[in-house]
């Protein structure tokens, strides 16, 4: 009964359920390294391969997964937000606070999102001059370059939308002093203000569609070109290299073990 | 026409515009027309056809209520009552800059937003800050109850009084 934890998953690969959900197999070779990969809904957006030294913190500092990283804590810590929130005007506030006060871990959850909302706009601009001064923007990848530019308004638009949930005076007024900034738009102006907020004031239907915006219409267009920056990664060659560099070229190794 | 396959017999009079063609320009014309159809919706749908606003009309009471050359602002309604030596007027308590909520600086005879650092004299005109426009001022009337009215969303010329 003494079998390895290896052993075990070898035995547990070579299993009918396992090889009906991953058909790349159990092999150890570069091919099903790659099929690996290859076959996976989630993985196939990435590289087959990517360079070891890329995979090295120096390369990019990890801002983009960072980044990542902060998405993912703000979509679980933000659903479960949502349990508790309702985007009403008698609710809105006294939901905060009941949060912060009353909910088991409610302010562990709500200073999570906070704090990672602060850290993933900080991660963006960092990431983004990190790509900026190494040069990385340059073609073949100055498209993805864009996507990055659309990402960095989603974020922006998405920590602005959350902005007014809590519904204090903090939020009123900066969403206030905000769609006015909005109504500076020429002609348009006081158009855009009035479909923003969906009144003349910062009121019960404002609050909503900045909700529906920051639940749900935001973090999926952020997805969706969180998806293609990712995709494109791999499509315009992975990440970028100094090809001054020697060892960069020469050496290359699988993305993820075998599974 | 090089998309039309050997074999074909071409049956319109026009041979400039063919089969294939004409199709393909009512698909795309039909699809322009559904787009256009579909942001004139979304506009119409987004923008709400009732609002449950208060309105702009409010009563601001009896004028006695307002001792001479004194400033009052309300902050429900948003609007400065000003009884002066030439008369009763109202101003538009919100910043011509962002819209913040100006307030009466007694001490320095100002009043001053807080978000930006505006400064306007009690007739509203500019003295100072980012503000781009004087505070406007609103039609005001006395009502057959002898009440203040004032009419939030009717801005008039400055320098016009409610006398009492």
């Amino acid at each position: 009964m003494s079998i390895s934890f290896n052993e075990y998953l070898d035995e547990l690969r070579r299993t009918r359920v396992w090889r009906s959900i991953f058909r790349s197999g159990s092999d150890n070779s570069a091919l099903h390294n790659s099929l690996v990969i290859q076959q996976n809904v989630f993985l196939h957006l990435l590289s087959t391969k990517v360079r070891k030294r890329m995979l090295e913190f120096s390369a990019t500092w990890y801002l983009g997964t960072l980044t990542l990283s902060t998405f993912g804590i703000l979509v679980i810590t933000g659903i479960l937000l949502m349990l508790y929130y309702h985007p009403s005007v008698p609710e809105a506030y006294a939901d905060t606070k009941d949060l912060q006060f009353v909910v088991s871990s409610g302010q562990f959850l709500r200073n999570l999102h906070r704090w990672s909302a602060h850290a993933m706009v900080i991660l963006v601009f960092a990431h983004m001059f990190r790509v900026f001064y190494r040069g990385a923007y340059r073609p073949p990848r100055e498209f993805n370059w864009v996507i990055g530019v659309v990402l960095l308004l989603v974020t922006l638009l998405l920590s602005y939308t959350g902005y007014l949930l809590p519904w204090d005076q903090l939020a009123f007024w900066a969403i206030t002093v905000g769609s006015n900034i909005a109504s500076a738009v020429p002609v348009f102006g006081a158009k855009v203000r009035f479909l923003m907020l969906g009144g003349h004031f910062v009121n019960a239907n404002a609050l909503l569609r900045f909700y529906v915006l920051h639940c749900m219409i935001l973090p999926l267009a952020a997805l969706f070109f969180i998806a293609i920056h990712f995709w494109r990664i791999r499509k315009d060659g992975g990440l970028y290299a100094r090809h001054s560099d020697p060892e960069v070229v020469m050496t290359t190794s699988p993305a993820r073990p075998a599974l | 026409m090089a998309e039309e396959k050997k074999g074909r017999i071409q049956t319109s009079a026009n041979p400039a515009v063919g089969r294939r063609d004409f199709f393909v320009k009512m698909g795309l014309g039909s699809l322009g027309l559904a787009a256009v159809g579909t942001a004139a919706f979304g506009y119409q749908f987004l923008s709400p056809n009732v609002l449950y606003e208060p309105s702009p009309v409010v009563n601001m009471g009896k004028p006695d209520s307002y001792p001479l050359d004194s400033v009052t602002l309300d902050l429900d309604a948003r609007i400065f009552v000003i009884h002066s030596q030439e008369g009763f007027f109202s101003l538009n308590a919100v910043c011509t800059h962002l819209g913040c909520l100006t307030a009466w600086k007694p001490e320095i005879q100002t009043i001053a937003c807080p978000c930006h650092g505006s400064k306007f004299t009690r007739e509203g005109v500019k003295k100072e800050g980012p503000a781009p426009k004087p505070l406007p001022w609103l039609r005001m009337w006395v009502s057959d109850a002898g009440d203040l009215i004032v009419d939030r969303a009717n801005d008039i010329r400055p320098m016009e009084f409610v006398r009492v």
